[in-house]
């Protein structure tokens, strides 16, 4: 019994014995298949990469969402080329971001590279106050020049031109990175359901108000917009004073010689007025945020938008069906062109007390390049500020960039309305919507406003 | 005479870390704000521009829309007092009693005020839509469509919709505070009152109400200081807007300093809320003590 049990005690361990050099074996060729695979990848031409420790870390402070995941992939691909380490910052929303820049300028803890947010006024006095270094040496360097790859009118806003209103010495001291236009857009299955043709959208403002009486007839809604936030308001009501007056005249008003009481003031509220009355305006658009006008335009809720160029981006997020255009708000008048507020979307700013300011600028001259611009462009669906990396944008974003002549900005008129007055302006047209006030009343309490911020100036 | 002085100052270092405390957090931070006041400053310049007393002035003498904020606030700070703290107290008064499932209820009752303002104002902005609102969907399913309106957007409705929203979000606090001072009351007085012949009326109006009283002060005071500052629910539903309709002071100060960039008109406009509330406060703790 012992012997039978030492027998088959035997026959199983030399059983697995054969089985261990089998394993073994396999293992030997797996390992030498290994060896020669890495040997031959050893032998393929060398990926650029940066072992070393980063040769400097610069700090990127923004307030992009939307561009976060472009911006670090960026910076991946620009540690491996440079071994400068790149660090984006996001601090959003937007509101957040501003009030951190401030605090950081006061604290000294401004990073290498920032944006600024707000009026050109606030971007004169971070420049005033010695954070913002001036760029224009740089930006007449290479050849061509760096500031030759920008659309004239992103360079614009970000330059202080010599007599500027602001107390700035003339230069450049900003780098854009992207560009957009605001305009309006519309969605051509709901043209299509109102007998209308999807190709041709209104020209003019009395075909406008014909395609509001018909929104109105077909129980739709018309134009949505963030006019709860005050600035789109001002944005529009400015596009159709350019229509109507010209911009001499209505930086004139900005200076104070032409009173808001002007006719022609009067004409441009009277606009908004008839927007309401013939349906062109979504009902309760004067509370509304813009985020919950692109969800409204995005699932065909609302005829038109009045939005950025941003909002491609945006409505591709929220339906990648959806099918709409581009187009100039509809034209009041033929004295003068239709203007639309566009030119610098984002710009960087670099910190004039940075250590790293020269590895900065290096960075800022890599990432508008014709190759990492049309990457952002592809990524965020964002017009670039490089004039090469426009030619594989989608069409839609393309309807925008055609209307660049048309582009104007208040950071490029060289005189700031008082802060007082924007914000009257924009929430007196508010009044008129909701049916409060008459133009003619609206006018004449943006004036007294006017001249009441003008007699203080003085003193 | 020396044990007597030491004793002195081992006292003044044990208090000492408190003084600090709030010289450092609320004393220097008040005293600074209302130098700033006296400033027209950006927030970025390292320059200020001496005003004294000029932004002071601006804001008592010049600034309309400063004084529509408060009238504003006011109106809903009106139907909290009113509306609001009623409801809190029967509320509150209702689950003192004898009643099944009144630990639920008070659970229930407490919520609104512990979800976040955003959240509260983004859902009733939902609700109060003007388009594709619940509650003109409901009005119209129960056959009121005339009542239909744009609840937010209409200068008639605006306000009274956001005073009532903040009315649900905040009775909660009324409620607890309520709860807590009619659970004080000795339950030896209703049983006397009881044996006396005295029905649950003259009960309620003879205890509870006198009894009461102090409470509600408290109340009062805590729900004047809450509701003149709200503004979180605001922007949430409707961005201060349409018009000025429905501005509130710290949405005026915000306005000043991000908008605006008036950071010295900001602080200005700051103290003077201050004081005003303080004022309010200080009338209303007056009015209380003068009456009991």
């Amino acid at each position: 019994m012992i012997n039978l049990a030492f027998n088959v005690y035997n026959q199983q361990n030399k059983a697995r014995g054969g089985r261990m050099k089998l394993v073994f074996r396999g293992g030997l060729v797996v390992l030498c298949g290994l060896y020669l695979v890495a040997a031959i990848a050893g032998c393929a031409p060398k990926k650029e990469s940066c072992s070393k420790p980063p040769l400097a870390t610069i700090s990127a402070w923004h307030w992009m969402t939307d561009r976060e995941p472009a911006f670090r992939e960026l910076a991946k691909k620009y540690e491996e080329k440079t071994c400068v380490k790149v660090n984006f910052e996001l601090y959003a929303p937007s509101d957040a971001y501003t009030q951190k820049v401030r605090a950081a300028a006061q604290g000294a803890n401004l990073p290498d590279i920032f944006g600024i947010l707000g009026e050109k006024r606030d971007f004169a006095s971070f420049i005033k106050a010695g954070f913002i270094s001036d760029l224009t040496q740089d930006m007449a360097q290479g050849s061509p020049a760096w500031k030759e790859r920008f659309f004239p009118k992103a360079l614009a806003v970000n330059e202080f031109t010599a007599g500027n209103s602001y107390g700035v010495s003339p230069g450049v001291y900003g780098v854009p990175i992207d560009i957009m236009t605001i305009q309006m857009v519309y969605n051509k299955d709901l043209f299509k359901q109102m007998g209308l043709d999807p190709e041709k959208p209104p020209q003019t403002f009395d075909e406008l108000l014909a395609i509001g009486r018909k929104i109105k007839e077909a129980g739709l809604q018309g134009m949505v917009s963030g006019w709860g936030e005050l600035w789109m308001i001002d944005c529009l009501a400015s596009n159709y004073a350019f229509n109507i007056m010209g911009r001499d005249k209505v930086i004139a008003t900005i200076k104070g010689e032409v009173p808001y009481t002007d006719p022609d003031w009067i004409k441009v509220f009277d606009l908004f007025r008839q927007m309401q009355e013939s349906g062109v305006l979504y009902q309760g658009i004067v509370t509304m945020v813009n985020k919950t006008a692109e969800q409204l335009f995005a699932n065909s809720k609302a005829v038109f938008a009045f939005n950025g160029s941003w909002c491609v981006n945006v409505y591709k997020g929220m339906n990648p069906n959806l099918s709409y255009a581009a187009m100039l708000p509809p034209k009041v008048s033929d004295r003068f062109p239709m203007a639309i507020w566009g030119g610098a979307g984002s710009s960087f700013m670099v910190n004039a007390k940075s250590p790293n300011k020269a590895e900065a600028i290096k960075f800022l001259l890599w990432l508008t390049e014709k190759e990492q611009q049309a990457y952002l462009a592809q990524a965020t669906r964002n017009l670039p500020a490089n004039k090469e990396a426009l030619e594989d944008i989608p069409t839609i974003l393309s309807q925008f960039a055609d209307d660049m002549e048309a582009t104007t900005h208040p950071s490029t008129w060289g005189v700031s309305e008082f802060p007082a007055v924007i914000e009257a302006f924009s929430k007196r047209i508010q009044s008129i919507v909701i049916g409060e006030r008459t133009p003619e009343e609206v006018a004449k309490e943006i004036q007294s406003i006017k001249e009441r911020e003008l007699a203080k100036k003085k003193r | 005479m020396r044990i007597k002085s030491k004793s002195i100052l081992e006292n003044y270092l044990f208090v000492l870390p408190a003084i600090l405390i709030f010289a450092i957090f609320y004393i220097y931070p008040f005293l600074k704000v209302f130098q700033l006041g006296l400033y027209e400053w950006d927030g970025i310049m390292p320059t200020k521009q001496f005003m004294g007393l000029g932004n002071f002035k601006e804001i008592f003498f010049q600034d309309k829309i400063w004084w529509e904020s408060m009238r504003n606030a006011g109106w809903i700070t009106f139907i909290a007092l009113t509306l609001q703290n009623a409801v809190a107290f029967l509320l509150a008064w209702a689950c003192d009693r004898e009643m099944k499932l009144k630990n639920f209820y008070r659970v229930i009752f407490f919520i609104p005020p512990v979800l976040s303002e955003v959240v509260v104002g983004l859902v009733w902005q939902w609700i109060l839509d003007g388009n594709y609102g619940l509650l003109n969907g409901w009005l119209v399913q129960m056959g009121f469509p005339q009542l239909v309106r744009h609840w937010l957007s209409d200068p008639r409705t605006a306000l009274n919709c956001v005073a009532l929203v903040h009315c649900w979000k905040g009775f909660g606090w009324g409620f607890l505070i309520f709860l807590a001072g009619l659970q004080t009351i000795p339950r030896e007085l209703y049983e006397a009152a009881r044996v006396d012949g005295a029905n649950a009326w003259s009960s309620f109006k003879s205890i509870t109400i006198p009894l009461m009283i102090p409470v509600a002060v408290t109340v009062a005071i805590l729900t004047v200081l809450g509701t003149m500052q709200a503004f979180v629910l605001i922007i949430a539903m409707t961005g201060g807007g349409p018009a000025y309709h429905t501005q509130v002071p710290v949405l005026r100060i915000l306005a000043s300093m991000r908008g605006s960039s008036r950071f010295g008109y900001a602080c200005a406009q700051g103290i003077s809320f201050g004081v005003i509330l303080v004022a309010i406060s200080f009338i209303q703790y007056r009015l209380s003590k003068a009456r009991t």
